[in-house]
């Protein structure tokens, strides 16, 4: 692990920790989200965990440049990978339909595969949570099967439905609310994301793993889905 | 409302975009929830200041004018700063910069912006609404804050309460006129890691070349039109975005990320404006000509701490 600690903004240091995206980041990456933000405490204004970063924005009326980079340098001089199982692990029911998932077709054509088949395999193993961002409770999950992958759409969506279930690349994630998106929707799921976002704890954080379940119509609305079809792309 | 009896304000007609914004929504970032706030802060707190408020109670920031009419509840004093949009108390000019008395059936109007984009309308004691995540300031995007709770702008028949507190007014130790945020066109940047990553005319071009702010500019970010800017990374792993980065899309041309940006991005980045520099953006209208200049990062430390003491 070749750290490196980097001017970003004025008051704001990125702490680089790795340079490619592998699930065995995330232990090293929570331990130091959490011991950063023990070491800074009420001087730390905002703490943004990434794939292979963690972002650090501190107070600058309080610490100094120098006493900044002495903490964190102390914090990583000591960093031990956290336990992988601290991680909460979710079960997340989606109804996978073309007419909420309207890329399952162009997922499965891209693969190779049928559409049972893309179901199958999206639902077959867990994906860790590498990142939260672009939107409240957005989480970055990985990695999807190499015959999964599939580039995102030309032209973003400009509305995606809220609790979307989307591929990209090897990523995959749950859209919280109506936002703009360029994934390909594969399902839905009726999981209120962005409720739990709204009140500060959202449902998926870094470090989680998440497992998909296939589930019918009547499950979903039975659970409180909307089946509000989302269009196709154009 | 909640409680209509505490209402100031009620909009008769709503202008293109007027939101509560307070000083912003931290502590959160790492739950992918942007910063929001008053995209330009130091306007946004001399508002407060001219009333002797909190600096960072919740005010309205009135993007453009654009018609915007308020209908005064309750006799207050009321305080304006930032942009010139033509503001008027009935059919009397306000001067941005000043507090000034209203009485119940006045109407407050804003018009076609004269200097700056971004005009800042606070009340005494702050207007009460609702505090989601630790701040009052509405993001529309993530349907958070504001005076609905949701995130939403004014619109038509919205009230607006308030904690009603006796204004100490204040008179600004500096021509209105010159507003700190209006003037210049010199953006000062703090280099960031990938600076080093960009061709040799490209870094040329970046600190020499006069930009254009593009019509497509929100609190989201502002583009800038000028050279095409080369990187040698092409795109990077997403990571965390700081206010004011300066970042390269694979079209050359610079976007500045403001107040609403999302939390997390992976396109290479010059560096990031200064928290001035932030706020000085925030007042161009599309079409103004900018300059970016290197500074360092003590020296845009001293500048902001300089300008954080002129509010005492």
């Amino acid at each position: 692990m070749q750290t490196r600690i980097e001017l970003t903004a004025m008051d704001v240091l990125m702490v680089r920790l790795f340079d490619t995206i592998d699930e065995a980041n995330m232990a090293w990456l929570l331990a130091a989200d959490r011991a950063l933000r023990d070491a800074f405490g009420d001087t730390l204004i905002d703490l943004v965990p990434s794939y292979t970063t963690l972002m650090l924005h501190y107070d600058c009326l309080r610490l100094t440049h120098d006493e900044a980079l002495a903490r964190i340098e102390a914090v990583l001089s000591r960093l031990e990978p956290a336990d992988a199982g601290l991680g909460r692990r979710h079960e997340i029911a989606v109804w996978y339909d073309p007419s909420v998932g309207p890329e399952l077709a162009r997922v499965a054509e891209h693969g190779g595969l049928s559409i049972e088949e893309v179901v199958q395999r999206h639902c077959g193993r867990d994906y860790h949570v590498f990142a939260l961002g672009f939107a409240p409770g957005y989480g970055f999950m990985g990695m999807v099967e190499e015959a999964l992958a599939t580039p995102r759409l030309k032209t973003p969506r400009r509305r995606v439905a809220a609790g979307s279930v989307g591929i990209a690349d090897r990523q995959t994630a749950i859209y919280p609310l109506l936002s703009p998106g360029g994934w390909n929707i594969v399902g839905r799921t009726a999981v209120p994301l962005f409720e739990h976002a709204r009140r500060g704890d959202p449902l998926l954080l870094p470090g989680d793993r998440v497992r998909f379940r296939a589930v019918s119509r009547a499950e979903f609305e039975r659970q409180g889905g909307d089946a509000t079809p989302l269009e196709a792309a154009p | 409302m909640s409680d209509e009896s505490r209402a100031l304000l009620r909009v008769e007609k709503a202008g293109p975009l007027a939101l509560v914004v307070d000083g912003g929504r931290f502590g959160v970032r790492h739950l992918g929830v942007t910063q929001g706030g008053a995209a330009d802060w130091v306007s946004f707190r001399w508002a407060n200041w001219l009333l002797g408020n909190a600096l960072e109670a919740a005010a309205l920031e009135i993007v453009l004018g654009g018609g915007l009419m308020l209908e005064v509840e309750q006799d207050a004093t009321l305080a304006l700063a930032g942009a010139d949009l033509d503001a008027r108390l009935d059919d009397r000019p306000l001067a941005p910069g000043t507090a000034f008395p209203v009485s119940a059936g006045q109407r407050l109007s804003f018009h076609q912006p004269r200097d700056g984009l971004r005009a800042y309308l606070a009340v005494p004691g702050g207007l009460a609404t609702p505090v989601v995540l630790g701040s009052r300031s509405a993001t529309p995007r993530e349907q958070l804050g504001g005076h609905r709770g949701d995130g939403s702008a004014l619109s038509g028949g919205d009230r607006l309460a308030w904690n009603p507190q006796q204004a100490r007014v204040r008179r600004l130790p500096f021509d209105p006129a010159q507003g700190i945020t209006l003037r210049g066109n010199r953006l000062a940047l703090v280099p960031g890691a990938q600076v080093g990553h960009f061709t040799g005319a490209s870094l040329y071009h970046a600190f020499n070349a006069t930009w254009r702010i593009d019509t497509r500019a929100d609190r989201m970010g502002i583009r800038l039109l000028g050279p095409e800017l080369h990187c040698r990374l092409g795109s990077m792993i997403s990571e965390g975005i700081p206010l004011g980065a300066v970042q390269v899309p694979p079209d050359g041309q610079p976007i500045v990320l403001l107040n609403d940006r999302q939390t997390i991005g992976g396109y290479p980045r010059l560096g990031a404006l200064t928290p001035l520099a932030s706020a000085r953006l925030a007042q161009c209208l599309p079409g103004k000509e900018v300059g970016l200049v290197a500074t360092s990062r003590e020296w845009a430390l001293v500048s902001y701490r300089r300008c954080l003491e002129a509010f005492r």
